[in-house]
């Protein structure tokens, strides 16, 4: 265990608690408002003061946790159920005119920024946060594919999948059995990168108005809110902010680290 | 080159159709195609680099066409009817009827869609349903605007990531790589808009050196244009800067590593002069890249700074037109930026063959 990995899991443990505590309990309903005690700086009663309702600003983050994860999770998750079979197919007829087309059309996705993909999905649907996660999770399928496909290329050079081949298994069939765990470590932590990414691109879509939308509680809504009365309630920038960066930092230095422990290579040259 | 031409010219009349409004470019672009993907598969004396160049081109070419059919046809298939939108709901359906055969809307999907296309490629960008002036026109004063934020938050974003880079290389392990690591990691997890506002707070309101918002406009001169968008760019460059801190760090140590570095360090350079030398030309191949991905990613990015200081770019007057439903205005945006991602591809990929021999002769 590196210590990257310990801090990172111990923070994201840390903001995944908040989250599904805020099912069960919070100091206060996030969504009810009180006029007379808004724009409290942190005290005894409202640990992270209130926010220009009179929310409780501690319950609207434990409550913007969950959707930050819910959203940057299933974009993962899109990702992932998309990416790498996608990828596993293009290295399995490596050359062929599929591959080719595969890995144009992963070419044309990466060209559409996430934001831009999110311009355009909210052109025709609307704001959303379920379209900010169809946006998120789009732009996660080429680079999961890549990845993908770039890991599984020397792998099927080996000996073991030539052996696999002579006793008979299809591509498919090798791809999911040989292939795909051999990778899986990579996966993992490119998907906790991602997953971080994904974080930061909700809060910035909901930010600008593209994401989850009131009365859900978000992180990047409750910065939108916050950005007219910075001047005189900074705190209202300064905690949600927070929020975002322990949650990314958090995932980062998680990713980080499990790069560092799972990967046999590094773990033979430190001991 | 003379070859290309010739044979273009020999097929020329071969292939004269007409869709839309736009017959010549339409045939001269399938032309164009067919001669470059002749031309690029010949087995001939031409240049690895003219034939590698060429090859590119084509996929360039074709990228273009499919992204701009997707961003047509996903377009197309919103809900809701611009001339109707236009009018209100109160509007009388000749009116609506009227008001659609103005705006071209009555004419079939295909035919719009090469008239959309053809009038791209001449500069004509249609006319914005709301403001009723051409597209073209709004989106260069626009630009005006993004452009420079994203070149600016470039620059600013190099300068800061290569001294950081080289820094902690060159003192692997201790703390001043320690410490510029951690900044970086902390600089990837900032949201830019957290900090866009962070910056406001601190030098624009208690500071006052800074405008919280807004533009000056060129005509005021420079340095005012450039101090209005210091605060935005530096909020775009410093996560981009964090991330190229890193891969020039990486870089460096990839090539520190290398056997012509020891010989450097053998035929008697210090490590300081081995490096500045030897180490940093050969880091510099992988640190271009990613500065040339990163101009795209800045100009699609300022879209969110610029709502965060009131700039009239790009990324305002696309909000804007999204909520007037203002369809002509939203797809053209998106297509540029799409089209300055695949040509600053394009571009890179081209600098690295001139750079690295090895990649002409790839497909």
């Amino acid at each position: 265990m590196t210590r990257n990995l310990i801090i990172g899991t111990a923070l994201s443990s840390l903001v995944l608690l908040a989250a599904l505590v805020s099912f069960v309990w919070t100091p206060f309903d996030h969504a009810v408002m009180n006029i007379p005690a808004k724009l409290q700086t942190p005290n005894l009663s409202h640990w992270l003061g209130t926010d220009h309702f009179g929310r409780d600003i501690f319950s609207m983050v434990m409550v913007g946790a969950r959707t930050s994860i819910a959203v940057a999770l299933v974009a993962v998750g899109i990702g992932m159920s998309i990416g790498i079979p996608l990828g596993l197919t293009a290295a399995a007829r490596s050359g062929s005119g599929l591959d080719e087309l595969i890995m144009r059309g992963n070419d044309l996705v990466f060209a559409f920024p996430s934001l831009v993909i999110a311009i355009l999905i909210t052109a025709i649907f609307g704001a959303g946060a379920v379209n900010a996660i169809i946006a998120i999770g789009i732009f996660n399928i080429p680079v999961f594919a890549r990845i993908t496909r770039g890991a599984s290329l020397s792998l099927w050079q080996r000996e073991f999948i030539l052996a696999a081949r002579v006793s008979g298994k299809g591509l498919a069939r090798i791809s999911a059995e040989h292939i795909l765990p051999n990778i899986a470590n990579l996966l993992i932590v490119q998907g906790t990168i991602q997953f971080s990414l994904g974080i930061l691109a909700e809060a910035g879509l909901s930010y600008v108005g593209l994401g989850a939308q009131p009365p859900t509680p978000s992180w990047g809504r409750m910065l939108a809110d916050a950005q007219t009365m910075v001047s005189f309630a900074p705190h209202l920038a300064l905690i949600p902010g927070s929020a975002i960066i322990v949650t990314v930092l958090g995932l980062n230095l998680m990713g980080d680290g499990l790069r560092d422990w799972l990967d046999p290579k590094l773990r033979v040259a430190r001991t | 080159m003379q070859g290309l031409f010739s044979h273009w010219r020999a097929t020329r009349t071969y292939f004269c159709y007409t869709i839309g409004n736009r017959r010549f470019f339409i045939c001269d672009l399938t032309f164009l195609l067919r001669s470059l993907w002749t031309f690029s598969r010949r087995p001939s004396n031409v240049p690895p680099m003219i034939r590698y160049s060429l090859k590119r081109l084509l996929s360039l070419i074709l990228s273009l066409a499919v992204a701009s059919l997707v961003i047509f046809f996903v377009i197309e298939i919103a809900p809701g009817d611009p001339a109707s939108f236009m009018l209100g709901i109160n509007a009388q359906p000749d009116t609506v009827a009227a008001l659609r055969i103005e705006l071209g809307l009555d004419q079939s999907k295909f035919a719009r869609y090469a008239d959309w296309v053809g009038g791209m490629v001449q500069g004509d960008f249609g006319t914005s349903y709301t403001y009723r002036t051409p597209v073209a026109g709004m989106i260069s004063d626009r630009l005006w605007v993004s452009l420079p934020l994203a070149l600016y938050a470039l620059i600013l974003s190099t300068l800061i990531a290569f001294p950081a880079g080289i820094y902690a290389a060159s003192r692997r392990g201790k703390t001043g790589d320690m410490a510029v690591m951690g900044a970086t990691q902390l600089g990837v997890a900032v949201p830019n808009f957290w900090f866009a506002m962070m910056l406001v707070l601190i030098f624009a309101i208690n500071l006052r050196w800074f405008n919280a918002g807004g533009f000056a406009g060129w005509d005021k001169g420079l340095l005012a244009g450039l101090h209005s968008l210091t605060l935005p760019a530096i909020s775009l460059a410093l996560p981009q800067a964090a991330i190229l801190a890193r891969v020039m760090r990486s870089a460096l140590l990839d090539i520190l590593g290398e056997d012509f570095m020891r010989t450097a360090r053998a035929k008697g350079l210090s490590r300081r002069q081995a490096l500045w030398r030897h180490g940093l030309r050969n880091a510099m191949i992988p640190v271009l890249t990613i500065i040339g991905l990163q101009f795209s990613f800045l100009l699609a990015g300022a879209i969110i700074i610029e709502q965060v200081f009131y700039l009239p770019g790009l990324g305002r007057l696309v909000f804007q037109a999204i909520s007037a439903r203002d369809l002509i205005v939203v797809e053209s945006v998106v297509m540029l930026l799409v089209f300055a991602v695949i040509t600053v591809n394009f571009l890179v990929d081209l600098a690295y063959a001139a750079v690295d021999p090895r990649l002409r002769n790839r497909t």
